[in-house]
């Protein structure tokens, strides 16, 4: 082997992973009696061709793609946020109160007041771990995983109880007004504009890390925190305003849950999407591209074939490790479509 | 016979000679200190022994027989074990467990009990007091180092070598283990015991080898010798660089420290009432031990540690309020700190990010927030060219520079920002002599300049060749301020090892 092939392999690495991945899900696939390249086939084909399931891909890259951001954000600083979970579910919570009980105004004002509560619900909520981080020096791993299971409770609480609709058969609150709706961007399917905002923050918070001194004091606490100290940045300054906006952006993404799809406050109402958002932004984090969010919106389209294929192929129940493996893969060699 | 005997060993690295046909006679049965500062080639010596590198040149003699070491596997199966100065426990584990952690000579199944009762038995012996049940993180940092030391002797080992066993020690710790050594000594263990606090030595070592850039200078019975002695052999006669000495234009005190007290990260206290001034145009040297407080001053006056009592006064002014960045821009004071690397740079920065990291939020480097990039370009290209930084290209990241000249990118980042008051610590350390020559001028420069520099170093033929006054520091505080021509080696060596002036 010759160290430029080496170097080659090395550098497509991702797609290898991926093609093993199909490999081993084709014999999967084989053993349980069907044609792998149909299998594949309805996979790709229903969330990237088909109207109605890219508007559906679409739905459900919206919290992700936010919460992925809320992960890769103070990954910067060098912190890790595994609380996207519990973040969107307070930043739904915000949204759904200032959606119910703030009196009626303008409907576009309203609507973008209710947005930013549910911002500064995930900011708030992701508060508490980072001062316990930057003054008690309490790892910020542990807090943020554990407020996850307070935050799921405090809406379910919500939902059930103060803020229940009256005879609800389910735990969830009564209707937001219609003009608060966010508008569609693919009807009749659920795709909504949460998505596009979704994008439009990734560009910006890209641009904002690599060309700003703001993004430069964030990544350099990240890269060597005493060298930082020694630059005269307050670590822990920076350390709560990254996490400050990782739960900003992951509370974003919960409130686009109650304004553009649900319209209501549910009792566990995300499906995990704080945590498909922390697979998804380390597997499009990479050195080279400083903040590369805009990767993170076809890999997870990818991924979300995944979940597809699984509805919809008579194949895949009770083989969720297969679908697990291959959904990771897909993510990876989007990444790398896009990265190439 | 000598049991261990270390015949004409060298060892490069990378061009570096970091031990040049270096001899040791070991006696059985004896402690013997390996004194030297950092860098002398103490630790390179004692990984050769211990199997962790293979010399270029010369051999190792085991009680007359030639010693082949490939892995301290082997060294452990002749009896030789090493207590590095970084333990090497697992802290979640009890402190039978990390004691039989990979012995593989037992049966499969692992009796954790018969082992508790023997390492109960040996630590009782030496009367080391560790109970082997207790979870190694609830220890103190005294009590793991003897679990360090447990280990080796569960090995069966005979011959310890030990890597600045104290450096992690509090005061109180320090006289329980030199007590713990001797009783290792007197049940027949030999001890190699590498350090560079003098007093130590003089306590319980037996024999003493100092050692200086990578050469042995001097070996000698404990009981012979003094502490004063000790030090001057440490320090050497021989100047190595001839600078030539330059006008001495000093104006008005810039930087004055009254009285500082700070406390240090093992939250003992190493700054302990120390004074000193510094004049415009004057470089004043502080030398002493390593570990006597010389770091903690530097980050005390930069601003990166807080000050638990006294003050300091630039032209006159209180800087308490001030933080690490009011401190350069508004007194202009500044500072190489003593590790480049995970200090004075961020090492996957590229060259040129790295020479405005301590002006990025200023202008020229950034306005309005948005990152001048074209500008930090041609400042690089420029700084690179004038100081004369070996690379690539400036866009490679600092970690793949040599020692000077990542050494070189520091100085040219700060000399860059017209300081008034310049702190240097340790800035000649592990570079070679053409690198320090530069450094020494680019400081003679700035003295010329008018600028107040703070030289803080343990080198001291570098401290001598370019200081206008020397501070020893000792415990914390200065106990001498001297003139170049009274620092000789001797009254350097009794100052270092804390004797008061008067009593010389």
């Amino acid at each position: 082997m010759t160290p430029r092939l080496i170097a080659f392999i090395f550098a497509t690495r991702t797609i290898w992973a991926v093609l093993i991945a199909l490999i081993l899900g084709s014999l999967m696939i084989v053993a349980a009696g069907t044609d792998p390249l149909a299998a594949y086939g309805s996979l790709f084909g229903e969330a990237f061709f088909d109207y109605y399931g890219f508007g559906s891909t679409l739905v459900k890259m919206s919290p992700i793609l936010l919460a992925a951001l809320a992960v890769a954000l103070p990954l910067r600083a060098g912190l890790f946020n595994v609380g996207g979970e519990g973040q969107i579910y307070i930043g739904a919570l915000f949204t759904a109160i200032v959606a119910l009980y703030v009196p009626s105004m303008n409907g576009t004002l309203h609507l973008v007041l209710a947005a930013l509560a549910g911002a500064l619900g995930g900011a708030l909520w992701a508060l508490i771990p980072a001062y316990l981080k930057a003054y008690r020096g309490i790892n910020e791993v542990i807090v943020t995983l554990l407020l996850n299971y307070v935050g799921i409770h405090i809406v379910s609480y919500a939902a059930g109880g103060p803020m229940m609709e009256p005879g609800a058969p389910y735990p969830y609150s009564p209707e937001i007004p219609k003009d608060l709706w966010l508008p569609l961007i693919m009807p009749p399917t659920d795709a909504h504009a949460g998505v596009l905002v979704g994008l439009v923050l990734a560009v910006l918070l890209y641009l904002l890390m690599r060309f700003t001194t703001f993004g430069f004091a964030m990544t350099t606490v990240g890269s060597n925190a005493s060298a930082a100290r020694y630059a005269g940045i307050s670590v822990r300054r920076q350390m709560i305003r990254a996490m400050m906006m990782g739960g900003a952006l992951a509370g974003l993404g919960g409130s686009f849950e109650v304004l553009g799809v649900k319209y209501r406050l549910f009792h566990l109402f995300s499906n995990g999407y704080g945590f498909d958002g922390i697979v998804v932004a380390f597997k499009c984090d990479h050195p080279c591209c400083s903040c590369s969010c805009v990767l993170f919106v076809p890999a997870r389209v990818a991924s979300n074939a995944g979940d597809f294929c699984e509805r919809h192929s008579s194949l895949a129940h009770g083989e969720f490790p297969f679908w697990n493996v291959f959904s990771l893969g897909s993510v990876g060699l989007a990444t790398c479509c896009v990265r190439t | 016979m000598d049991h261990i005997f270390i015949d004409r060993v060298t060892k490069t690295f990378e061009g570096f000679v970091a031990l040049d046909n270096v001899s040791l006679r070991i006696r059985k049965g004896a402690i013997h200190a390996i004194l030297g500062e950092n860098g002398a080639g103490k630790t390179t010596l004692m990984n050769i022994l211990y199997g962790l590198y293979q010399p270029d040149g010369g051999q190792i003699l085991l009680d007359g027989a030639p010693l082949r070491l490939h892995a301290p596997k082997d060294a452990i199966t002749h009896g030789i074990g090493m207590i590095h100065q970084h333990f090497m426990l697992v802290n979640s584990l009890s402190v039978t467990e990390n004691i039989v952690l990979g012995l593989n000579n037992g049966p499969r199944r692992l009796d954790i009990r018969k082992h508790e009762r023997r390492i109960r038995e040996i630590s009782r012996n030496f009367g080391f007091d560790v109970e082997p049940a207790a979870p190694v993180w609830s220890l103190p940092m005294g009590m793991r180092q003897r679990v360090e030391i447990l280990k080796a002797l569960y090995r069966d080992a005979e011959v310890l070598i030990l890597d600045e066993p104290t450096s992690v020690l509090t005061p109180n710790e320090i006289g329980a283990f030199l007590a713990g050594l001797k009783k290792l000594r007197d049940a027949g263990h030999t001890i190699l015991f590498i350090t560079h606090k003098l007093e130590e030595v003089m306590q319980v070592a037996d024999r003493v080898t100092v050692m200086r850039n990578g050469r042995v200078v001097a070996e000698m019975d404990a009981a012979g010798t003094t502490a004063k002695d000790l030090a001057r052999s440490m320090v050497g006669r021989d100047v190595m660089i001839e600078l030539e000495r330059r006008e001495d234009q000093q104006g008005d005190v810039l930087l004055e420290a009254e009285n500082l007290i700070a406390t240090g990260d093992l939250g003992t206290r190493v700054l302990d009432g120390l004074c000193l001034k510094v004049r415009a145009g004057e470089i004043l040297g502080v030398t002493g031990v390593d570990g006597n407080g010389q770091r903690e001053l530097s980050e005390v006056i930069a601003g990166l540690r807080p000050l638990d009592v006294g003050r300091i006064l630039v032209g006159g002014k209180d800087i308490a309020a001030l933080d690490v960045r009011q401190r350069k821009v508004e007194c202009g004071i500044g500072f190489v700190p003593e590790d480049r690397q995970t200090t004075g740079l961020v090492l996957d920065y590229p060259v040129a990010t790295n020479l405005i990291l301590r002006d990025f939020e200023q202008s020229p480097c950034s306005r309005r927030g948005l990152m001048d990039f074209a500008y930090i370009r041609r400042h690089a290209a420029d700084l690179v060219k004038r100081y004369d930084v070996r690379l690539r290209t400036i866009r490679q990241p600092a970690r793949f520079l040599s020692g000077g000249n990542q050494q070189k990118l520091i100085l040219a980042r700060e000399i860059e920002a017209n300081p008034r008051i310049l702190v240097v610590v340790q800035a000649c350390k592990g570079l070679d002599v053409g690198a320090i020559e530069f450094v020494q001028n680019t400081i003679l420069d700035l003295k010329t300049k008018g600028v107040a520099v703070l030289y803080i170093s343990t080198e001291l033929e570098h401290v001598l060749a370019i200081s206008d006054r020397i501070a020893v520091m000792y415990r914390g505080r200065v106990t001498g301020l001297l003139e170049p021509e009274e620092a000789t080696p001797g009254r350097l060596g009794e100052l270092m090892a804390g004797v008061p002036a008067e009593a010389a």
